[in-house]
C-alpha cells in the first residue's frame, strides 16, 4: 500500500492517455463480461443438468409428440426410479412480445424431477390439487405483476381449445424458483396442469412432448438409454434417449457454436488490447527511465524497480478490469429486461470473475514484463547522463 | 576528525566499442568527516565519475573505496542500493525530481525504503520541508516550484532519511547567482550546523568557496592546484 500514490503517480503522469487505455481495457472487460454472461446462458442448461436425468424425445424430431402411455413401460426399465413428462404449448401473453415457455405437466411428477427448484409446500399442494392451476417463475411473476390467485389469461399458437379458442385460462398458485442463479434461468417458464390441458384441447389428446427419466446411476446412463429406445424400436413413435447435458449441449449447438464464437471475439479483442496497452506502457517506462534511475539511485534495488513497473501494469489491468466487468453487471437487468423472458437470465458468475481476473493477471503480465525487465538492466549512470 | 571516505588506487575504465577510456588514473583522497570538499577540474576530468564512485551510483575498475569502514566498491548490486538508501543523500545540478508528485512525496521517497509508518514518513518529510524553507509548498508539483525551490526540495530529499554523507553534482549549475548563493548556503548550514559530510563537484570557483576544501582533477588525476580549462 505504501508504494500506491508513486504507482498512482506514475500511471496517471500523462492523464488523457492513461484514460484512453484505461477506456479501451474497461471496453474490453464489458465486452468480456456480456459475452460470457451470454455463453454461459446459452450453455446453462447443461451446466445446470443432473446426471441422473435422461430426455427421451420423438427418435427424428423433438416436435414429434410421444404418447402418454409410454410412461409406464419407461418405468418398468432397471434402473429408472422415476418417469414425468411435458408438453410444449407456444403460450403468448397479452401480445406477441411476451411470449415464455408452458409446459402441461404432471405437477407432482414434473416437482419432484427437479428437486433444485424451490416452491412453498402449501403452493406444491395447490397446484397438485387445482387442475385449471397453473404455477409460474419467479421472475415472470415480477416481470408481469402477477399475483398468486389471480387467472392467467394465455394464448397457445398450437393448441386451440375444444370449441376451437386459442384463448386459455390457468388460475395462478404457486411461484418456482431457485436458489442458484444459474437454474434459475429454467423457472421462466409457466407449468400447468396436463390433466386439464389434455381434456380441453381439440387434438392431440393422449400424447405429450418429451419425457424425464430419473435413474439411480448416472454411470449406467447409456445402458438404460439403450434400454428405453429399445422398448419403442420399430413402433409408429420410436425414441431416442440421451443424458439431459448432452441434449442441452445440442439444442444450444442448433443455434450455433456459441461458445467457440464467444472465444474468437474475446481473443481478437484481448489480442487488440495486448497490443494497445503494451505500446503505452512500454512508451511511457521509455519517457520515465531517468526517473526510474533516480529512484535507483535513492536506494530502490533492480528488483523493486521491477516490481513497481509490473505492478503498474497490474494497477492498470485491475482498474480496467474492475471496471469493465462492474459496466457488464450493470448492464445485466437493462438486458434481461429487454430479452423478454425469451432468454435465459444473463448473469456474471463468479466463473467470469475469475476469468476475468485471470485474464487481467496474464496481460497485465506480458504487457508489464519487457518495461519492467528493460527497467531491472537500467544503469543508473548511464540513464543520468541520457545514454 | 576521523576519516569518512578512504579511496585509494581507483581506476574506473570505460568501453565505448572497441575504444578503452580510462577515466580515473589511480586517485588516493580521504575525505574527513563532518567536510565540505568541492571536487573541481574541466570538463572531461572525471570529477562526476569519481562523486559517483563515492556515491555508490558506479563501482571502480580498481582500486578500492571504503565509507565509514566499508568496502563499498566490493558491494553487490542490491547490497549498494540499501547502503545507498541509508548512508547517501544526492543532490544533482537538474534536481530530478518526479514531476507527478508532490514536494512532500518527492521527500518522502526514500522513506519508502524503511519500515516507518506513513504518518512518520509524513512528520519527516515535513521536518526536512521546514529545514530548506519549504514548509508552505509541501503540496506543489516541481512545475509550480522555481528552479530554486526544486533544487532545495531535492535538499530536503537527500536530507530526509539522515544520512552521512551529501553527494551534489553541480547542485547550482541550473541556477542564477542569487539562488545558488541560497543553496549553497544551505549545505553550508547542514555542513557546520548539522555535521553532513558534503562532496560537491562544480567547476564554479564562486560555488567552491563554499567549501572547507577543494579537490582539483585534470584527466583523471588529482593536481595540487586547479588546472584552467
Amino acid at each position: 500500500m505504501r508504494y500506491l500514490p508513486l504507482l498512482w503517480a506514475g500511471l496517471f503522469r500523462k492523464k488523457t492517455r492513461t484514460i484512453l487505455t484505461l477506456l479501451s481495457i474497461v471496453v474490453a472487460f464489458a465486452l468480456f463480461g456480456l459475452l460470457q454472461a451470454v455463453e454461459v446462458a446459452f450453455e446453462s442448461g447443461a451446466d445446470t443438468a443432473d446426471a441422473k436425468r435422461l430426455l427421451t424425445t420423438a427418435r427424428y424430431s423433438i416436435i414429434e409428440p410421444l404418447p402418454m402411455a409410454y410412461r409406464r413401460r419407461i418405468e418398468q426399465v432397471p434402473g429408472v426410479v422415476g418417469v414425468a413428462f411435458a408438453d410444449w404449448f407456444g403460450a403468448k401473453y397479452q401480445n406477441e412480445s411476451n411470449a415464455f415457455p408452458v409446459f402441461a405437466v404432471d405437477p407432482a411428477r414434473y416437482l419432484d424431477m427437479y428437486p433444485e427448484f424451490t416452491i412453498p409446500r402449501e403452493q406444491r399442494e395447490a397446484f397438485v390439487k387445482t387442475r385449471t392451476g397453473a404455477v409460474a417463475g419467479k421472475r415472470l411473476v415480477d416481470r408481469y405483476g402477477w399475483q398468486i390467485g389471480q387467472k392467467l389469461p394465455i394464448s397457445s399458437e398450437i393448441h386451440p381449445k375444444t370449441d376451437g379458442s386459442m384463448s386459455w385460462e390457468f388460475d395462478l398458485v404457486g411461484i418456482i424458483d431457485a436458489d442458484d442463479p444459474a437454474v434459475r434461468g429454467n423457472t421462466d417458464v409457466v407449468l400447468i396442469n396436463v390433466a386439464y390441458f389434455d381434456e380441453a384441447r381439440q387434438s392431440g389428446r393422449g400424447k405429450t412432448g418429451w419425457y424425464i427419466v430419473r435413474i439411480a446411476d448416472s454411470s449406467q446412463a447409456r445402458a438404460i438409454s439403450a434400454g428405453i429406445d429399445g422398448l419403442f424400436m420399430n413402433s409408429p413413435d420410436e425414441t431416442k434417449t440421451q443424458p439431459e447435458k448432452e441434449f442441452a449441449l445440442g439444442f444450444a449447438k442448433q443455434i450455433g457454436d456459441i461458445g467457440a464464437l464467444v472465444t474468437r471475439i474475446l481473443l481478437a479483442v484481448f489480442f487488440t488490447i495486448l497490443i494497445l496497452t503494451g505500446n503505452t506502457m512500454a512508451q511511457s517506462i521509455r519517457e520515465r527511465i531517468p526517473e526510474l534511475a533516480i529512484l535507483k539511485t535513492l536506494g530502490f534495488s533492480d528488483g523493486k524497480v521491477t516490481a513497481l513497473v509490473l505492478a503498474e501494469a497490474v494497477l492498470l489491468l485491475v482498474l480496467g478490469g474492475a471496471v469493465g466487468m462492474g459496466a457488464a453487471v450493470a448492464a445485466m437487468p437493462a438486458l434481461n429486461g429487454s430479452t423478454g423472458g425469451r432468454f435465459p437470465p444473463l448473469f456474471v458468475g463468479l466463473d467470469t470473475w475469475l476469468l476475468a481476473a485471470g485474464i487481467a493477471a496474464a496481460v497485465a503480465l506480458v504487457i508489464g514484463l519487457p518495461p519492467a525487465l528493460r527497467a531491472n538492466r537500467l544503469k543508473i549512470v548511464d540513464a543520468l547522463s541520457g545514454h | 576528525m576521523t576519516v569518512l571516505v578512504e579511496i585509494r588506487g581507483v581506476t574506473k575504465v570505460y568501453h565505448r566499442g572497441r575504444e578503452r577510456i580510462e577515466v580515473l588514473h589511480g586517485i588516493d583522497l580521504d575525505i574527513p568527516s563532518g567536510d565540505f570538499v568541492a571536487l573541481m577540474g574541466p570538463s572531461g576530468s572525471g570529477k562526476t565519475t569519481l562523486l559517483n564512485l563515492i556515491g555508490g551510483l558506479d563501482t571502480p575498475t580498481g582500486g578500492s573505496i571504503v565509507v565509514q569502514g566499508r568496502r563499498i566498491d566490493q558491494l553487490s548490486g542490491g547490497d549498494l542500493a540499501a547502503w545507498r538508501a541509508v548512508h547517501v543523500g544526492f543532490v544533482f545540478q537538474f534536481y530530478n525530481l518526479l514531476p507527478a508528485l508532490s514536494a512532500q512525496r518527492n521527500v518522502e521517497l526514500p522513506l519508502l525504503l524503511t519500515d516507518l509508518s506513513g504518518a512518520e514518513r509524513r512528520r519527516r518529510a515535513r521536518i526536512a520541508l521546514t529545514l530548506v524553507g519549504l514548509e508552505d509548498r509541501a503540496r506543489h508539483r516541481p512545475r509550480e516550484l522555481s528552479g530554486g525551490q526544486e533544487q532545495r526540495v531535492a535538499i530536503a530529499r537527500a536530507i530526509v532519511s539522515d544520512p552521512t554523507l551529501l553527494v551534489c553534482d553541480e547542485p547550482t549549475g541550473d541556477l542564477d547567482r542569487a539562488t545558488a548563493h541560497e543553496v549553497l548556503r544551505l549545505l553550508q548550514m547542514l555542513n557546520r550546523e548539522h555535521g553532513k559530510t558534503v562532496v560537491m563537484v562544480t567547476h564554479d570557483p564562486k560555488a567552491a568557496e563554499y567549501a572547507r576544501r577543494r579537490v582539483h582533477l585534470d584527466k583523471g588525476v588529482m593536481t595540487a592546484e586547479p588546472v584552467s580549462s
